[in-house]
Formats: structure tokens, sequence, C-alpha cells
């Protein structure tokens, strides 16, 4: 029984991504995320302080599982979110097309992301390695030091690059075992949203990516002031925004990282560093028992 | 119900106490009636001609006058420093400027017993703690990073390093002379050039350091050293040509400084307070634990950002540790710094003595209580003898705010997870105590409490090879070992 009408096509309702769910934001506000020519692609959650509450309140939750899970499962995880990436790259090179890119860019950007993400996920469990000590201190005790997670960041992606940017930004954060927030690019938010899906289904636990969408001018200053987060990032170079930022931060001495040179397309733009950034380093003492004084002859 | 009889032995301490004094001598060290600011290789007049006091906090006596430098001095020791950046120290082969550093650890080992007296002198810290440890590990430490100079190359895999330029350092009270070690060899290790300021209430130290600076032949201008209170490291923080700002001291301050620099690219470490806590579980070798509690909160006066100021007892132990405590606190001698059988010195400072009394006074009030041994203390000077509450609430002030004194807060704990939640509640993160038998109940331990030096089974160690630093409100960046290069140097890729 064929039919000559056209299907009407049924379309998506872009939430945010808050402890695993994906609620619409709690203030009932939206905007509508348009291309260059001003065509309305979508309404998008105009998120609020509350809703950026809420996430932290899901990303500290998150964060004693996720940073005391093995190194060895974070980089699975990790693949696995490559895998479903790969999947639905249709959806996403769409979705970046609709934003202005054209189709060559769009299937890079997202093969990109694919690969970075495959990249981080090899890191998981080697950066620690690379980055760790045995510290030959003069005194009879043994001494070592290793990166642990900083904690919860909240992140301000790069508003160019709306895939890549997210990505490059949330893989490293998490490879490292921490927790984020992420606000996505206010002018292309599609991709973030679908991005979100693709992290729900790739056994990454609730919380521990939280993605946003909104304006950043309302909403930086709470990311930098939020007394349960421990590091804020931004990617653009406007330099007001980077001093409030860097002021704020000192409320609670937050550390902050400015990626506003970082070409993320480029080869630099991935690295165990990014990895570092976010890592704290601990340091562990144990004494050495040496009653006897025997030695290891042989 | 049958009453346990009680078999222990009141100890008794009177001939613990009866020591004959046995006074280190303060021939071996000279001290100028005044000094001045070391700009450029030289030492110069400050430029306002003002002077302050420095004081022996034991006797409240005058040591010497210290030159105050204003904005204007700090600007002609940062352009001092600017210019031997530019002009000699970065152009300089690594190998060469490695050799100047072990020429100034080499200086300082020569010059021990004189720098531990002074140490002392100024700072009210015993001299055996300024001699066994304040000295030989600040000379260590230029040993150890000269090392690293000519060998950065191989510190981070696949980038090389450039130096920052000029960093500003701004040191405490609590370690004089170890703090500003702490600073200057890595940031020399690396090619920067430095200006640093020690804390006003001890700078003899420091000055002394750059009689040996200038000894060594450092060119000039590589290490200027300039004195002052806030007003002076305000200058540095705020000078448009320093790239660089190292502080160590208060988390208030720090964060003040956080902010100050906000608008510029200065690259910044801050090394702030602490609330360390000290966990002692029941089958910890409950003797060792308490010396280590004891040394974890009364060394140095207890004038220690990491110091174990909160101790957590397991419940089943706690009244016997709390015994052996109160035992251990009548043996420690409090009194002359220069003698070298006093444990705990002198208090910094009068207005340290009135925190410290202030805060002993906010934990009685909100119901804690206080025990102090029954020593003497000396009565001039500014003493306070080692103090310790018991029935402390998590929410007490003396449990949550960093005292920077000899006084200990105790609590009880039943699991193990219970004791990290505790432990963790807290805004600073600096260090943290771990005493038990049980090898893998370490392990828990010390991977889950979010602190940046982890003791288990001991306590108060450092050592130039091992990164000291903190996670949250105890600030960022590390010193020490090679994590401690990364503070002075742009990581940049290879190309």
């Amino acid at each position: 029984m064929a039919t000559t009408e056209k299907r009407l096509e049924v379309l998506k309702t872009y939430k945010i991504y808050i402890g695993g769910q994906f609620p619409r934001t709690e203030s009932g506000r939206y905007y509508i995320a348009t291309n260059k020519k001003g065509e309305n692609l979508a309404n998008v959650c105009l998120c609020s302080r509350k809703d950026f509450r809420d996430a932290v309140v899901a990303a500290r939750s998150a964060f004693g599982g996720w940073s005391s899970r093995a190194a060895f499962n974070r980089g699975q995880i990790l693949y696995r979110i490559a895998e479903m990436l790969e999947g639905r790259k249709a959806q996403f090179i769409d979705e970046l097309i609709k934003q202005d890119s054209t189709r060559v860019q769009a299937e890079n950007e997202v093969n990109l992301c694919i690969d970075r993400l495959i990249y981080y996920s090899g890191w998981c469990d080697k950066f620690q390695q690379l980055f760790s000590t045995v510290n030959p201190v003069a005194s009879s005790h043994f001494n070592f030091s290793v990166p642990e997670p900083t904690g919860v960041v909240a992140a301000i992606a790069p508003q160019n690059d709306s895939l890549l940017g997210l990505v490059s930004l949330i893989a490293p954060i998490i490879a490292g075992g921490n927790t984020c927030i992420v606000l996505a690019s206010n002018t292309k938010p599609l991709c973030a949203v679908t991005f979100a899906e693709v992290l729900n289904s790739s056994d990454l636990p609730g919380g521990v990516v939280n993605i946003l969408t909104g304006k950043v001018s309302e909403l930086v200053p709470w990311f930098a002031d939020h007394m349960d987060v421990n590091a804020t990032v931004y990617c653009e170079a406007d330099e007001a925004t980077q001093k409030m930022i860097k002021e704020k931060s000192a409320l609670n001495v937050k550390r902050v990282l400015l990626y506003d040179k970082t070409k993320w397309t480029d080869a630099s733009g991935q690295s165990p560093y990014f990895i570092m950034d976010l890592q704290e380093i601990k340091t562990t003492w144990h004494p050495i028992e040496n009653i006897g004084g025997a030695k290891a002859g042989y | 119900m049958a009453t346990k009889k009680n078999n222990t032995i009141k100890l008794k301490f009177d001939s613990a106490r009866n020591l004959a004094p046995a006074p280190e001598s303060k021939s071996a060290a000279k001290i100028d009636p005044q000094y001045d600011l070391f700009i450029n290789g030289k030492f110069e007049k400050p430029s306002g001609k003002k002077y302050f006091p420095t004081i022996n906090p034991a006797t409240e006596e005058k040591l010497s006058m210290i030159a105050e430098a204003n904005t204007a001095d700090v600007n002609k020791a940062v352009v001092a420093a600017r210019t031997a950046y530019d002009k000699t120290w970065k152009k300089m082969p690594a190998a060469e400027r490695a050799k100047y550093i072990y020429r100034i650890a080499r200086m300082i080992q020569e010059r021990a017993r004189e720098f531990a007296i002074i140490e002392t002198l100024d700072g009210g810290k015993p001299i055996r703690e300024s001699r066994d440890f304040d000295v030989p590990t600040a000379a260590n430490h230029f040993f150890y990073y000269a090392g690293w100079a000519d060998k950065l190359e191989y510190a981070f895999p696949n980038r090389r390093t450039e130096p920052l330029g000029v960093a500003g350092q701004i040191i405490p009270w609590n370690f004089p002379l170890l703090m500003a070690a702490w600073k200057i060899a890595p940031a020399l290790a690396c090619g920067n050039t430095v200006v640093l300021k020690p804390a006003e209430n001890t700078s003899l130290t420091a000055l002394k350091l750059a009689e040996i600076i200038q000894e060594a032949d450092l060119p000039p201008g590589v290490v200027n050293i300039i004195t002052g209170a806030g007003a002076t490291g305000a200058a540095i923080v705020n000078h448009a040509d320093v790239n660089k700002i190292a502080f160590t001291g208060s988390t208030e301050v720090g964060k003040i400084i956080q902010r100050a620099i906000a608008g510029t690219n200065k690259k910044a470490t801050l090394e702030l307070g602490g609330k360390a806590a000290n966990i002692i579980f029941d089958d910890a070798p409950l003797d060792q634990a308490v010396e280590g509690v004891i040394n974890g909160i009364f060394f140095n006066q207890g004038h220690v950002c990491c110091a174990g100021s909160r101790l957590y007892v397991q419940e089943s132990v706690f009244k016997e540790v709390v015994r052996k405590l109160k035992d251990r606190l009548e043996t420690l001698i409090v009194g002359d710094p220069m003698d070298k059988n006093t444990d705990i010195g002198a208090i910094n400072s009068k207005a340290q003595l009135d925190i410290i009394n202030k805060y002993i006074r906010i934990g009685q009030q909100e119901g804690a209580e206080m025990y102090q041994p029954s020593c003497a203390v000396p009565k001039k000077g500014f003493f306070c003898k080692p103090t310790i509450f018991t029935n402390v609430a998590q929410s007490n002030r003396i449990a949550q705010e960093e005292i920077f004194g000899p006084v200990l807060a105790i609590q009880s704990f039943r699991t193990d997870d219970e004791v990290i939640e505790k432990a963790n509640n807290t805004p600073y993160g600096l260090s943290a105590g771990v005493w038990t038998d049980k090898g893998s109940k370490i392990f828990n331990l010390t991977t889950k409490l979010r602190a940046g030096v982890v003791w288990a089974n001991t306590f108060n160690k450092f050592d130039p090879t091992s990164p000291f630093g903190g996670y949250k409100e105890s600030g960022y960046g590390r010193e020490g070992g090679l994590q401690g290069l990364s503070a002075y140097v742009n990581i940049i890729e290879n190309r």
C-alpha cells in the first residue's frame, strides 16, 4: 500500500543531560538554535544556575565511584563511547551539516572525534605509569608519587568545533578519573545533546559527564564560583571572562585551565598533558624496617 | 559489678625535666646590627630608608634591624632579575648553572652551625630541629635541584622545556631557610631568576643566604632577596614584569594572590594551609603511633602547614591512646630553644601566640575538654604549653580551622569508611597520616584520603626528592622531586 504522500519527519527534542537522565531545564526557558541563514533548527534548553547546581551534585556523587574504577575499566568505557559514536556517525554528520558544516568537514570532524576517544581510551591505564615516580629519599622510607584526579570539573566547551572541541575536552577529563559538567557551544548545541545520548548508551555511569546548554555569559560566573567544583576550564580568548573566571575561582582555590590557544583539529589537540592538567600528585611514605641490618647480597 | 583493676603504674617524669641545661653557644653565629636589601648582587639601603626590628621570640630581645623594601625597591629587584635573566642566566649552559647551585649547597653545609643558631634565635624553633632538619634539608634541596639543571630534557616525556623568566617568591616564617631553598633551588635549576621575600619576622637566614649567594659569585641579579611585610609582598605579586608567583603561606593570602593575578599571564604555585587528619587504628603499634602523633603536632611548635592537628583514634583503643598521649606530654620539655634538650621552643611571634590562645579559649567554650601538662614555661618570651582536646565534635572550630600551633583535636571513630569520610570533610587537603599494621588497610586509606602527602606509620617526613603540595584549598603545584620542576618551566612541544 504505497502512498505518494511524504512521510512526516519526527522532530527531536533537545534536552540536557544530568546524572544520567535527560531532563528539561528546571527554568522552563529555551532558546532557538539557528543556522547561518537564520533558519530555526531546534528549541534548546536555556539552562539556569539551578540546573548547574543539580549537575554539580550529580558529578560529585559520581566522583567517588568513577575515580576508583580500575583504570583498565575506564579505558574500556572510553572505547565503548567511540564504538557508539561510530555507529551513529550519520546522525552527527547530519547535525553538523545542519549547523553549517560541509559534508567533508562534518565527516572529518566526526572521524576525528572517534579517533580521539580511542586515543584517550588507551591512555587511561598508561599515563599514571609515565608520570608517577618512586622517590629515592635519604631516610629509611619507601616513597612514591602518583597522579590522582582533581575532582569535579566545570568546563565551558569551545564555541567552534562544537563536537570535536567538546569530545577533546571531555575525554582527558574522564580518562583521568574526574567527573564534569560541560556547557555546550551556545551557537551549535545540537551535537552536544546527541553526544550525551551516546554517552548514555556506553556504560558510562550517570553523573560522570553532565551536559548543559545555554548562555555562556549567564552561567560562567556559577561555573567559576561553585564551592564544590575543583577546577574550571575555558576555551575562548575573551580576556574579561578569563579574568572573571580566575578571580571567582579563587574562592575555593580552583585550578583554572585556559585552552584558548589550543587547536583541537591539530595533532597538538591531544596529549597525555591534557590529562595531567587535571591531576593532583599524591606522595605516600612508609618506613622500611631495617632491624638486623641484613643486606641483599645475591 | 566488679571494677576492672588498673595495674598501670603512674609514671614519674621529674627526672626528665631535671636534665642539666645544654645550651648551644651564640658565639658561632654573626648577626649584624642592621641588614640591607640584596639587589643585583649587592646589599643596598632601602630607598624609603625604613628599617624594622626583628626579635628573638624566646627572649623578646632585639636581634637586628631589617630593611623595608618599598615599591621602588621591588621594581629595582625585578629589573635586576630581568636583566640577569636576559643577559646571563638564560644563555648560560645548563651544566654551568648547575655548578653555581651546587656551590650554594656546599656553602650552606659549611656554615650549617651558624645557620642553625640564627634560625633558632630568630624563629624560636628548638636548636635540635634547626640543626638536624631545617639547615641540612635546605642544603640538600639545593644539591638535589642543581643536578636537574642539565637534565630537564629527560623530565617531561616527548616535550622540551623553557624557563618562565622572573619568579617572585614569597615565603612564610615557619621554616625560613628551608622555604627559601624550596623556592630558589628549582627556579634556578630551570633557568629562571628570582626575587624572594622572606617573612618579616624571620628574615635573617634568608639574608645570610644572600651572603652565600654573593660569595658563590652568582651573576648579579640572578637572586635578589628583599625584606619587608605584606606591602612588599603585594608589590612583588603586582609587578608587571614578574612571570611567576610562588607563595607559601595562609589560604587566606593565597586566595588574595590568586585574585590579584587573575588578569595577567602570571603562573602561580600556592602552598597553603592544612588541617591534617592523623588516624590510629586499633591494630597499630600504639607506642610508635603516639610518638608519630607527638611529632605530627608538636614539631616546630605546630607551626607546620601539614601538621597532624586532627587525631582520629579507633574507639577500642581511644582511652589507651589518650592516656599514652597525656603521659608523653608530661615528658616534653618546653623552653629555651637554644637548649639542645628542648622539644618545644618559642611561638614565633606575639601575634601568633594570641591566635593560638584564642583557639584554646574557643575550644573550651565549644565544650571540648582541654589537657595541658604540668610543666612550667619561661616567663619572658612567647610560649605555649602543648595542648590536647578531647570530646571534640567534627563541627568544632578547633577541628575545622588551621590553628598553626601546638594544639591537637582528638576524635574517635569506629569504621574505616567513617574515618575516611571524617578525614576528608575539610576544605583542606595537604597531608594525612595513617597508623595500622595491616598493609591492605594502609593502601585503602592512602588512596582514599584526599591529600597531597600521606604518611603511613610515620609523619612529618620531608625530602628533596619527594614532591610536596596540596589538594583542594591547600593550594596547587608541587615543590620537591621531579614534579617540582613543572612549577618553573613552560612545557612545549618537540618540533
